[in-house]
């Protein structure tokens, strides 16, 4: 045989080769349809166990519209490569997963793969999902089937080329997905590791709270080191965390139970999606998850101990004979950065933030405010501008916004003078771009997110006045 | 509560209901007579309404020589369209044009006693009262008109303000009408229009008070604006029973624009200029002001423990054996009701000038005359140097902080002659110091026999008195708190056949066996008075949600249960009613995660007739319940203002929805915790049923029954039974939170 | 002194930056709508409009109002000539005690100005930051379709006559 003609079958092999090695990569059965399973057939035990899951894992938030039918998807998220819309995962045959049997279920969740083969876009966050165990997901798949089934119109992801083909989804799971399953560490006690479980698995917390790499994976380096979703900032949750007094378990674990802490400050935005879903869910779980969390920081310098003991002495200083209103007029020291931003915050601010009454009942006093110590202003300016909404039928602080009353600029001022008096931080960058930027976004996600956030507050009969 | 009731309580217990009101006419319509159980002298008829205690018929109506009409009434316009309706009434009577008409409420220098705007009383004693007075006054103008024009009575007719002759000649009431003419004590009979020819009552007429309330025309307490008027605010305690140990108010009183600090004992209060410096005083007052505290308030989570353990007054206010026992299935529950509040939209306001060693106060009370007598007393005033004036404020359904209010304006007042002293309550002091709905638990026994009728029925009610409203200055908290105190006056109970918190325990069913104990608790841990409908929204709620724990019992429909064991056509009829327009079937299963609920009630036994349906949806992950549409059936005897009727029913199931879904007072053991509407959330918007229906059926010619409580009740057991429809479980303990209903799903 | 713009007409107040509208427009410009409920943001029965945009004048002070243009429900009109939505509202009767009516009336007008077709969900979400204690929810509903009606009449009236608006 001529060279040329070894070389041109060595090169068409190696092209045979890539291309099986491709095809290997990207292509996945479909897998048969069923079926619809009658509801009838799930033990309720599991249904139940199926309904607390999905609640840690807060399925309803991101498949269901406002104005849409529950799991029925529609919900648009915005992503760096365009927009891609939730999908139905109710049990209609058509337009839901009514067809799909547990095992094209757990590959979903497992692989991110639909039953027919497709790659899933991993704005479902199966990169968090594949942790859980197949118990789990049998529960899962018992409690979604056990749902109204809905018919929708199925909306088209808004993705630019290349982002719109699917098979290079494989690609990117091929070098970010881990599929090894959780592994608890036996060093640490149970409830740790049930928690670890939960974070890092169904409850996705780094999906928001850890930082993306271009390619919009989460970067493993970086763990809960801060991220975002919708427009919100996702705090630091680990080492880095922004918080004036460092958080403990018991604080989480009341902050994830009611949306809410006098030490930290209020869930807004996604976050208070989550804690609404959480309220469904047993403090066994919830426990788990605030010791794992809260594990994450590591252990406290003694300065960062110091500093959380200092602002709460400030702040209990305030706190005088009990007021006849949720409101203060005392002045503010002479502020260092005079002007525009110190007196909007003495007329539109100090009233209800400067009353020695702690939240629920009043402002919050801005020292403890986690969002004045954050790397950027984004969530402080969503509050300044939306507020806080009241809640269906549930105790829960409400706040005026300032988007109809403050321009822009006035907006700006403000943010800028109160990272300068209630923070020992540097000063925000770009807080003028981020202030037009969250008029936009707010607006949009407040119109599409699922029915408002519904934090549960059911405070105990001992309150603070 | 309402001084009208002379019922005999055992007049009740026999078994005859008795209306309070009676009006007898010569020809064309039917009369109620309730001769036995009047309590005047014997033999002596009454004089219907409140003509009874104000008979003189100017009391009620004054006509001008140049033909001005003024109308009078002892009650006042809380929002329920009291203007308006008593308008028609006169209008129709007295055969005038609506609009010729001028009302004077409630005013102690001008009106007549009518105790309170409570109960739904107002078309039973003023309307009734309005409606007889302006016959009597017709037929007053017609004699003398006849007198004048050698004319038989007969011959003569009323038109537009004037008495016709058969030829036509016009003597207008303003030509006939002398001085002492109306001067006259009304007559016990009146000769009553034909219903079928009244032009305003019965008819939709627009309410007079909404053009100025939709346009910013002033129309409450709160938008008085009286020359060299000067602002305070009172610092309230921390809770109850504290005391005021010191406080520098040196600080204070060189303050911009402060006048005074006001301080007697536990009574602090301050007065300045314009309000935004009242209110930035009063900060600084509260700062400075150190108390000591008591901690006396129980556990609120163990409430009915609490309450069944206090001693009690006990009342067996029914007990009928009157068939043999032939219990055959026995089931037994207990329903709690947490204390709630009034939650008035505007906090309580009022004015008070006092000059000329008298004292004036504006406010919106519900009972001028009694608030007078205690601010006189608080005062250490005679009642006749104090003039107490009604002037709207927010709706306030039943004794909230007006009262208080007031008596605050003249205890300033009086430390500052010949200013007008306006004092406007905070939020927060509203939400933690008005007097609330009392706390109550309930147990109910109840057993069927063979048929699956009810055999027996036993019913007890643990709860406080329903009212402490002044009369007594004690009940005044400004009096409670000054230098030296007025101690509140030992509470009592409300008497039947109206009652208080045995208000409605008494079901209108017909069980041959029942047994109805009311424990009354005479210790308040928390302040209370009357909420609307006093007793009956828990007594109903219970009675309700029971009758329906039976039904199913006896595999029965709700709606047949009901009626199977009704003999009252007019509550049949409203049964039937709201049934059919619901379109309540038996064999119909609610839809996944809906339910349908129905409940019933007379209110008091005695008022308005309200049957409702319900239909409701539950999250089943949340709880979370959201009433989807209401049908309610409403009979109020003569209607006088259909749409005002509808709006208060409309209203009245959407504020007991949202009292039954969401509301608890909190408290921990010094202070009361729910101090606005954070930690008191009431329904929004987002919340509200998507359709309420009400059909109301007319009885022309029957006496006007009471209707503005009569939704609460139902409305509460239409939810509860609603929820037990769509998730077989019941709950018994309100509020019915969506943690509660969660939590009952998941056992 | 501050200068005030209030329903077209400019007021100079004494007072300070720091003071609510609401007290400005009741006790120094004598006007009745917006009312006192709360003094917190949360009960919504002192809206007003400013620059085009319901806002709780309860918790804006005048630092926040200065050279704007508020409105209130006096500069909509009058009990002789009122403007659509209180026509509205007193066709349908949509009040009890009428305490919060003010509130929602300016809050109904500002999504009116914006949106002359809301749906009935719209509605409710936008009046969500109004209470009403009396239950006239849904007369209030009513009478916000009703106005929405006759607004959309009115201009497409005068679109029809050929005049501009």
């Amino acid at each position: 045989m001529a060279l040329s003609t070894r070389i041109g079958l060595a090169i068409v092999a190696a092209l045979l080769a890539i291309g099986a090695a491709a095809f290997a990569l990207v292509w996945r059965p479909a897998i048969a349809v069923i079926d619809p399973p009658n509801p009838e057939t799930f033990a309720p035990d599991l249904v139940k166990r199926g309904r607390q899951l999905a609640a840690i894992g807060n399925c309803m938030t991101c498949h269901t519209v406002r104005g849409g039918s529950e799991l029925a998807g529609g919900l648009p998220m915005a992503t760096p490569f365009g927009t891609v819309f939730s999908t139905n995962i109710t049990p209609d045959p058509q337009s839901g997963i009514g067809y799909w049997s547990e095992e094209a279920f757990q590959r979903a969740m497992r692989s991110g793969v639909d039953r027919a083969g497709q790659h899933l876009y991993p704005a479902f966050p199966y990169d968090h999902f594949a942790r859980l165990t197949d118990d789990d997901n049998r529960a899962l798949y018992a409690f979604l089937m056990t749902r109204q089934p809905v018919p929708s119109t199925r909306r088209d992801n808004e993705l630019s080329f290349p982002y719109n083909q699917r098979p290079l989804i494989a690609v990117w799971k091929m070098l970010f997905l881990r599929q090894d399953g959780f592994r608890a560490d036996p060093a640490k006690s149970a409830e740790w590791n049930r928690g670890a479980y939960l974070v890092e698995g169904l409850a996705h917390c780094g999906a928001c709270h850890t930082p993306r790499n271009r390619l919009g994976a989460e970067r493993s380096e970086a763990a809960f080191a801060g991220g975002e979703a919708e427009n919100w900032q996702a705090y630091a949750i680990n080492a880095q965390s922004s918080a004036a007094v460092p958080w403990t378990e018991e604080a989480l674990i009341s902050y994830l139970q009611r949306g809410w802490h006098a030490h930290h400050g209020v869930a807004r935005g996604p976050m208070a999606q989550v804690v609404d879903s959480l309220a469904s869910v047993d403090s066994g779980d919830i426990r788990a998850i605030a010791t794992y969390a809260a594990s994450l920081s590591g252990p406290r310098s003694p300065e960062q101990v110091r500093r959380g003991e200092a602002i709460l002495a400030e702040a209990a200083k305030l706190q005088s004979a009990p007021a006849q209103t949720s409101t203060s007029t005392s002045s503010p020291p002479a502020a260092s950065a005079a002007g525009e931003g110190a007196a909007l915050y003495a007329a539109a601010c100090a009233s209800c933030h400067e009353t020695g009454r702690s939240l629920p009942f009043a402002g919050i006093d801005l020292r403890l405010a986690t969002g004045m110590r954050a790397p950027d202003p984004r969530n402080a300016a969503n509050t300044i501008l939306y507020g806080l909404p009241p809640l269906e039928g549930e105790r829960s602080p409400i706040m005026p916004g300032f988007a109809s009353s403050m321009t822009d600029q006035q907006v700006t001022s403000l943010l800028q003078y109160l990272r300068t008096r209630f923070s020992d931080q540097a000063a925000w960058s770009n807080v003028a771009e981020t202030v037009a930027h969250a008029r936009q976004a707010q607006a949009a996600f407040l119109e599409t997110a699922a029915q408002p956030p519904n934090i549960a507050v059911n405070p105990p009969p001992r309150d603070e006045p | 509560m309402s001084t009208m009731t002379t019922i005999d309580r055992r007049g009740v217990l026999a078994g005859c209901g008795a209306l309070i009101v009676s009006f007898s006419l010569k020809g064309a319509f039917a009369q109620e007579q309730f001769g036995a159980q009047s309590g005047t002298q014997a033999g002596a008829p009454r004089r219907p309404g409140s003509l009874a205690t104000s008979p003189y018929l100017d009391s009620w109506i004054r006509i001008d020589a140049d033909g001005a009409i003024t109308v009078l009434t002892g009650k006042a316009e809380l929002g329920q369209g009291l203007k308006t309706a008593l308008r028609q009434i006169a209008a129709d009577e007295l055969d005038v044009p609506f609009d010729a008409i001028k009302l004077v409420t409630a005013d102690t220098k001008l009106t007549a006693n009518e105790g309170y705007t409570a109960g739904s009383h107002s078309m039973q004693d003023s309307g009734t009262a309005i409606l007889n007075a302006a016959a009597q006054v017709r037929e007053l103008l017609i004699q003398q008109a006849s007198r004048r024009t050698n004319r038989a009575a007969d011959t003569l007719r009323t038109e537009n303000g004037a008495v016709v002759g058969p030829d036509g000649t016009r003597l207008s009431y303003g030509e006939l009408i002398g001085s002492e003419l109306l001067h006259v004590q009304a007559q016990p009979n009146s000769k009553l229009k034909d219903p079928a020819s009244f032009a305003m009552i019965g008819h939709p007429v627009p309410r007079v008070d909404i053009p100025a309330k939709v346009t910013g025309g002033p129309a409450y307490v709160q938008d008085m604006r009286l020359p060299g008027m000067l602002h305070a605010r009172v610092v309230r305690p921390p809770g109850y029973g504290a005391r005021l140990k010191d406080c520098d108010t040196s600080a204070v009183e060189r303050m911009p624009g402060v006048v005074k600090v006001v301080r007697s004992g536990n009574f602090l209060a301050v007065v300045a200029e314009k309000e935004f410096q009242a209110i930035k005083a009063m900060i600084e007052l509260a700062d400075a002001a150190r108390w000591k505290e008591q901690a006396r308030l129980p556990a609120q989570n163990d409430l009915a423990a609490v309450l069944t353990k206090l001693p009690s007054q006990d009342f067996t206010i029914l007990e009928r054996s009157d068939a043999p026992a032939t219990a055959q299935k026995t089931i037994e529950a207990r329903y709690t009701r947490p204390y709630q509040c009034h939650g008035s939209i505007g906090p309580s306001c009022a004015v008070a000038l006092f000059a000329d060693d008298a004292m004036t106060v504006w406010t919106h009370t519900q009972g001028v005359y009694p608030d007078r007598q205690a601010i006189a007393e608080m005062l250490g005033m005679p009642s006749e140097r104090v003039r107490v004036i009604h002037v709207e404020g927010s709706g306030c359904y039943g004794h909230n902080g007006a009262d208080d209010a007031a008596a605050d304006a003249a205890l300033i007042a009086r430390a500052l002659p010949d200013r007008p002293v306006r004092v406007q309550w905070m939020r927060e002091q509203e939400h933690a110091w008005e007097p609330f709905g009392p706390a109550m638990v309930t147990e109910l026994k109840g057993s069927l026999d063979a048929n699956g009728s009810i055999a027996d029925w036993r019913h007890e009610v643990w709860s406080n008195t329903h009212s402490m409203r002044p009369g007594s200055a004690g009940a005044l908290l400004a009096a409670q708190y000054k230098d030296p105190p007025i101690p509140a006056p030992p509470p009592k109970p409300l008497p039947l056949p109206e009652g208080g918190g045995d208000r409605n325990a008494i079901p209108l069913y017909a069980f041959a066996n029942a047994k109805v104990v009311h424990h009354f608790l005479a210790e308040m841990p928390l302040r209370i008075s009357a909420l609307r409908a006093l007793g009956a929204y828990h007594n109903v709620f219970s009675i309700e949600s029971f009758m329906d724990e039976l039904a199913t019992l006896a595999g029965a429909d709700p709606v047949e249960f009901r009626l199977k064991h009704l003999t009252d056509e007019r509550a049949r009829a409203v049964i039937e009613k709201a049934a059919e327009s619901f379109q309540w079937r038996k064999e119909r299963k609610p839809l996944p995660g809906r339910g349908n609920g129905f409940a019933f009630a007379r209110y008091k036994n005695l008022a308005a007739y309200c049957a409702i349906a319900t239909e409701i949806v539950v999250n089943r992950d949340t709880g979370r319940v959201r009433p989807i549409r209401a049908v309610a059936a409403v009979d109020a005897g003569q209607i006088v203002n259909p749409n005002g009727l509808a709006n208060q029913i409309e209203g009245g199931i959407v504020q007991s929805f949202s009292w039954t879904l969401y509301e608890g007072v909190s408290f921990d053991d010094k202070r009361v915790t729910s101090i606005d509407w954070q930690s008191y959330p009431i329904l929004r918007f987002n919340a509200v049923p998507e359709a309420i229906d009400v059909q109301l059926i007319d009885r022309p010619g029957q006496p006007f029954l009471g209707s503005g409580e009569v939704a609460q009740g139902p409305a509460a057991a239409c939810i509860a039974n609603a929820i037990a429809s769509a998730t077989g479980k019941r709950l018994r303990d309100l509020p019915l939170t969506r943690k509660r209903v969660k939590a009952a799903m998941e056992t | 002194m501050m200068t005030l713009k209030v329903n077209g007409s400019d007021h100079q107040v004494d007072a300070e930056p720091d003071t609510p509208l609401l007290y400005v427009l009741r006790d120094d410009l004598k006007l009745n709508a917006a009312k006192y409920g709360c003094g917190l943001g949360q009960c919504g029965a002192c809206t007003v409009i400013v620059d085009g945009e319901a806002v709780l004048s309860c918790v804006t002070p005048m630092a926040l109002v200065e050279g704007k243009q508020v409105t209130t429900l006096e500069g909509l009109g009058s009990a002789d000539r009122p403007a659509p939505i209180q026509r509205a509202f007193m066709e349908e009767q949509a009040a009890q005690c009428g305490y919060c009516i003010a509130g929602m009336m300016m809050r109904a007008q500002a999504l009116l100005q914006r949106n002359r077709t809301p749906t009935d969900r719209q509605i409710r979400d936008e009046l969500v930051p109004n209470l009403c204690r009396c239950g006239t929810h849904m007369r209030i509903l009513r009478a916000v379709h009703r106005a929405a009606r006759m607004m959309d009449e009115g201009s497409a009236a005068s679109v029809g006559r050929g005049g501009a608006r």
